[in-house]
C-alpha cells in the first residue's frame, strides 16, 4: 500500500483553528491554564497552537514540554529501546488546569504514562487531552481525548503520520504502511 | 543508537564512543530529572540491586544509592566490614549467595584489579564496576566527562591533565580511556615515581612539572596522593609534594586563561589543592558529585534494558 494522504494543509488550518477556539471557548485567558506538549511528537502541535493562540490575542500563555520515557510501562519489554527527549517545564503544575498535547491517540499507553509522569512537577487542578487524531478503535486503555482534530479508522498494519512544515515542505497527514516506517 | 553495545560496565576500555556518547546523553535528561520536585521515576520498579562494597567508599555508595532509588530499584547494601567476607568466606560464594536472593544487577567496589571482570564470568547478573583496586572507575570517567561537556560545551579537541598520583589511580586510567574515545587529549602529570612505567603507550602526553601541565591544559583534573594504597615512600615528604605538584592560586592565576578545575575526591586540602582553589569559581567539583547521580542513573538505566 502507499502513502495515502488523509488531511492536506487547508483541512489542517481549519482543524487548528477549530481546536484554538474550543480552547479559548473553555479556558479563556488561560489563566490557570498550561499546554503540556507531549515529546517527541506532541511538540510540534503544542508550538503551533501555542502560536496561533498569541495571535488571537491570549497572551499569558503557561506552555512546557514532558518526556514519559522513564514512565512507559514496556521498558525491558521492547525489542529496541526508546532514547529519552527533553523535559522543560520550568513551572509548577500544582493547581493548575493541564493539557496534554499529543498528535496521534493510538493505545493510550503514552497518556497513561504521561498522567504519572505529570505529577512530579505538582498535583494538577484538572487534567485533559487534545489530540490532533484519534484512532478509535485501537484503544489498550480506557482514555479518550476531550479536545480532538480528526478521527481515523486505521488498522493495526497502518501508521498514521503528522509531518509539520516547520520539518517538512507542508503540514500533512497521511496514512502508510507500517513496513516502510 | 538507543542500546549499549555491553551487558556489564567493567571497564572505559570496553566500551564504543557511541556508548559513551548515549550514556553522556541520556544522563543530560536524568539531570533534569533529579532537579524536579519530585525527583523519581519508575522505570527500574521491577529490579533489585546489590551494592558490594568490599572497600571503603562515600561518594561513590551514596551516589549509586541515590540513583538506584531515584531509579525506583529495590536495593540492598553489603559492606566487607561486619560482613562474614571477615570469617574466610570469598568472593564468589558471597555474590552467589547474594543472587540468590533473585538480584538483577550488582554495583562492585573491591581491592583487586579485575575483580568485577572475574564476578562477570562467573555469575549471572550485570556487573558495575564501582572501582576495582588501581585498574578502572568507569562511572566516574563517565561523570568527569559529563562535568566538562556540560562546561565546556563539548569534549571534541580539550585538553585535559589529570595531574597526580597517576600510578594508584583507578580513576586516572578511566580518565584516559573515557577522554580519548570523546575526542579529547591527556596529559599525565605527576612526579616520576607515581608515573606508570609505559605511560606513553596509552597515547598520552606525559609531564612531570605542573606549571607545565597547566599551561598545555583547557581542563585540569587534580587527583589525591592514595597513600593507603602505598607500601614504601615515594617521595620525600607530603610538604614537598604539595609545594611541586600542589594547585594554588598563584599557580592557577600564573596561567592567563580560565581553567575548569576538578578532583573526583576526597579531597586532601592542602596537599593536591588548597582550599581557595577547591572552593574558586574555577573549580566544579561539587558539579562532579550532582552529576555522578545523573550518570549513574543513566548508566542503570541503560545497562537494566539487558538485565
Amino acid at each position: 500500500m502507499q502513502k495515502k494522504v488523509i488531511l492536506n494543509q487547508t483541512l489542517i488550518n481549519i482543524i487548528l483553528e477549530r481546536l484554538c477556539h474550543q480552547l479559548i471557548e473553555q479556558h479563556g485567558n488561560f489563566a490557570d491554564t498550561v499546554l503540556i506538549g507531549l515529546q517527541p511528537r506532541g511538540a510540534a502541535l503544542a508550538y503551533r497552537l501555542e502560536k496561533m493562540l498569541r495571535e488571537k490575542g491570549v497572551n499569558n500563555i503557561q506552555m512546557g514540554l514532558l518526556d514519559i520515557t522513564f514512565f512507559r510501562d514496556d521498558f525491558r519489554r521492547r525489542e529496541t529501546p526508546l532514547h529519552p527527549n527533553q523535559t522543560k517545564i520550568d513551572f509548577l503544575v500544582e493547581d493548575k488546569r493541564v493539557i496534554f498535547i499529543d498528535d496521534v491517540l493510538y493505545s493510550g499507553r503514552s497518556v497513561r504514562a504521561a498522567l504519572d509522569a505529570i505529577h512530579s512537577f505538582g498535583r494538577p487542578r484538572s487534567i485533559e487531552l487534545l489530540v490532533l487524531i484519534d484512532r478509535r478503535f485501537s484503544r489498550k486503555l480506557p482514555i479518550q481525548p476531550s479536545f480532538c482534530g480528526h478521527t481515523v479508522d486505521a488498522i493495526d498494519s497502518e501508521r498514521v503520520l503528522v509531518e509539520w512544515k516547520e520539518n517538512n515542505q507542508t503540514d500533512q497527514i497521511s496514512i502508510i504502511p507500517y513496513e516502510s516506517t | 543508537m538507543s542500546q549499549l553495545s555491553t551487558r556489564h560496565l567493567l571497564g572505559i576500555r570496553d566500551l564504543t564512543s557511541e556508548d559513551i556518547a548515549l550514556i553522556l546523553s541520556t544522563a543530560k535528561q536524568f539531570k533534569e530529572v533529579i532537579n524536579r520536585p519530585i525527583k523519581k521515576v519508575p522505570s527500574l520498579r521491577d529490579i533489585t540491586i546489590a551494592n558490594l562494597f568490599f572497600e571503603n567508599s562515600t561518594r561513590t555508595k551514596l551516589s549509586f544509592e541515590l540513583a538506584e532509588k531515584r531509579l525506583s530499584a529495590d536495593v540492598l547494601n553489603f559492606s566487607a566490614s561486619g560482613s562474614s567476607v571477615s570469617k574466610g568466606e570469598t568472593l564468589i560464594d558471597t555474590a552467589n549467595n547474594i543472587l540468590a536472593m533473585k538480584v538483577d544487577m550488582v554495583v562492585m567496589r573491591h581491592p583487586h584489579p579485575g575483580a568485577a571482570e572475574f564476578l562477570s564470568q562467573k555469575i549471572d547478573a550485570t556487573i558495575i564496576n564501582a572501582g576495582d583496586g588501581t585498574h578502572e572507575h568507569p562511572t566516574q570517567a563517565l561523570l568527569d566527562a559529563f562535568s566538562i561537556e556540560e562546561r565546556l560545551g563539548s569534549l571534541q579537541g580539550k585538553k585535559v591533565a589529570i595531574v597526580g598520583d597517576i600510578v594508584h589511580s583507578r580513576v586516572a586510567l578511566s580518565n584516559v580511556f573515557c577522554l580519548q574515545k570523546s575526542g579529547a587529549e591527556v596529559m599525565l602529570c605527576g612526579p616520576r615515581t607515581l608515573m606508570p612505567k609505559h605511560a606513553e603507550s596509552l597515547g598520552v602526553q606525559v609531564s612531570h612539572h605542573l606549571e607545565e601541565a597547566l599551561e598545555w591544559c583547557d581542563v585540569a583534573n587534580m587527583l589525591r596522593v592514595q597513600q593507603e594504597r602505598m607500601d614504601k615512600g615515594y617521595f620525600p615528604s607530603i610538604r614537598e609534594y604539595s609545594m611541586q605538584y600542589g594547585l594554588t592560586m598563584e599557580k592557577l592565576k600564573s596561567v592567563n586563561r580560565d581553567l575548569v578545575i576538578m578532583h573526583p575526591g576526597p579531597i586532601n586540602r592542602g596537599v593536591e589543592i588548597t582550599s581557595e582553589v577547591a572552593d574558586s569559581e574555577y573549580s566544579i567539583i561539587l558539579h562532579q558529585v550532582e552529576n555522578g547521580v545523573a550518570v549513574r542513573m543513566a548508566v542503570l538505566y541503560l545497562l537494566a534494558q539487558k538485565a
